[in-house]
């Protein structure tokens, strides 16, 4: 267990150094949020009709963009190596990576989404049911797109393909958010909602590591 | 300690190497050599365990975890050198202590470079921080590819000293190298 700490204080303490790799992907997504406002006029009947859709996409987008650097580096300079031969388990150091890439981009967000609610007129019920909602989904995303990372690690340019991958298995959770947001905002109850997105959190902890170790093991033997 | 039985390897359509059998015990060293491209990185990669595209059997005895270095030095650019010699370390399941590594650091000449982002080193200097790995790890198996490119001649020396003292302790070595290695009980394996 403590492999998983380490992995979790090496990855950060290495994103610290190098802030743009995960800055890059967050200033994108809130720029992009930000001008919505700008470009369809302040009118608070329009922004609240599309904000949960916009709030989710830019939580996409910037998951997207910033999951391909998760094993890359490591594999270009060889310490991914090491992680596989070490004794030490590989999961273990699986998820290490995925809850540090979850912290600094994931949680972000998440943290950050009380500020795009307000930015779009949406009410507090609507702002409650956000950020539980990103809580619940932003981990999926990270633990989903790590299988995309690790199976597209040996190949140039693996930003796309990983895309192409990963966006159809966000689809649900796209799906479920932005009605969860719906739902709360015209003052109803989201448990139906916030229970499945859970759901799927639970299924992926369980297995999107094993997959994604896999796929550092087939990536690596090239 | 290591059996290779029948072991074959194709890649891209070309036979790298075919009906490869040996066996290596406690205090061998084996050379692997071979032209450019004739599949030394792959052999050494296969018998760490890194790829696995290949027919035969590769059998380790209770040596299951190889010190392996490759030509990916495995250090990270932002981090010192005691902080990669420090993750090194625990990921080998070995919780080193900052006195360990500054030790080993110090054996290979990098006493005076302790806190030194990797990145900003020379690439000699990066090849004796990944030296210490081994000073500072206990693996009974090394796997070391072309371990003594871009090291000095004392650099040479000194890992050929660490080397036989290896092998003396009962260690296993696999090595490539283009250079001949001055050791007695060498066995060689060509590739062609």
């Amino acid at each position: 267990m403590n492999i998983l700490l380490l992995t979790v204080q090496r990855d950060l303490l290495l994103y610290v150094r190098q802030p743009g790799d995960i800055f890059n992907p967050l200033a994108f997504s809130l720029l992009v949020i930000s001008l919505f406002p700008l470009g369809l006029g302040p009118s608070s009947d329009t922004l609240n009709e599309i904000s949960a859709g916009i709030i989710w996409v830019a939580a996409l987008l910037t998951t997207l963009f910033s999951i391909d650097l998760m094993f890359k580096e490591d594999y270009e300079d060889g310490t991914l190596e090491q992680m596989i031969l070490g004794k030490e388990s590989l999961l273990l150091v699986v998820y290490g990576k995925i809850i540090a890439q979850w912290l600094v981009g994931g949680l972000v967000i998440t943290l950050l989404s009380p500020l795009f609610g307000l930015m779009f007129y949406v009410n507090t019920d609507g702002i409650v049911a956000t950020v539980l909602a990103l809580m619940l989904a932003t981990p999926t995303m990270t633990l989903i797109g790590s299988i995309g990372a690790a199976l597209t690690l040996g190949v140039n340019k693996g930003g796309v393909l990983i895309t192409i991958l990963i966006l159809p298995l966000y689809l649900p959770l796209l799906i479920l958010g932005v009605a969860m947001i719906d739902t709360a905002s015209a003052g109803e109850n989201y448990t139906g909602h916030a229970l499945w997105l859970a759901a799927i959190l639970a299924i992926s902890i369980g297995f999107a590591p094993l997959a994604t170790e896999q796929g550092i093991r087939i990536s690596l033997s090239e | 300690m290591l059996q290779v039985k029948n072991l074959s390897c194709e890649r891209a359509n070309r036979v790298l190497f075919r009906n490869l059998s040996f066996e290596l015990n406690r205090g061998d060293a084996l050379r692997i050599l071979g032209l450019n491209g004739s599949g030394k990185t792959t052999l050494l990669r296969i018998l760490a365990g890194l790829y696995q595209e290949f027919e035969g059997d590769v059998k380790w005895g209770r040596e299951q975890y190889p010190l392996y270095i490759g030509h990916r030095r495995g250090l990270k650019a932002l981090m010192s050198a005691r902080e990669n010699l420090l993750w090194s370390a625990a990921i080998n399941g070995q919780g080193a202590r900052l006195a360990e590594v500054d030790e080993a650091l110090r054996q290979v000449s990098m006493g005076s470079y302790l806190d030194i982002a990797c990145g900003s080193m020379s690439e000699g200097q990066c090849g004796r921080v990944n030296l210490a790995r081994l000073v500072l790890l206990h693996n009974k198996v090394w796997i070391l590819d072309e371990p003594f490119n871009a090291i000095d001649s004392d650099g040479i020396q000194w890992l050929l000293e660490r080397i036989k003292k290896h092998l003396f302790l009962g260690g296993i070595l696999v090595l490539s190298s283009h250079m001949e290695v001055p050791l007695n009980n060498l066995e060689e394996l060509e590739l062609r």
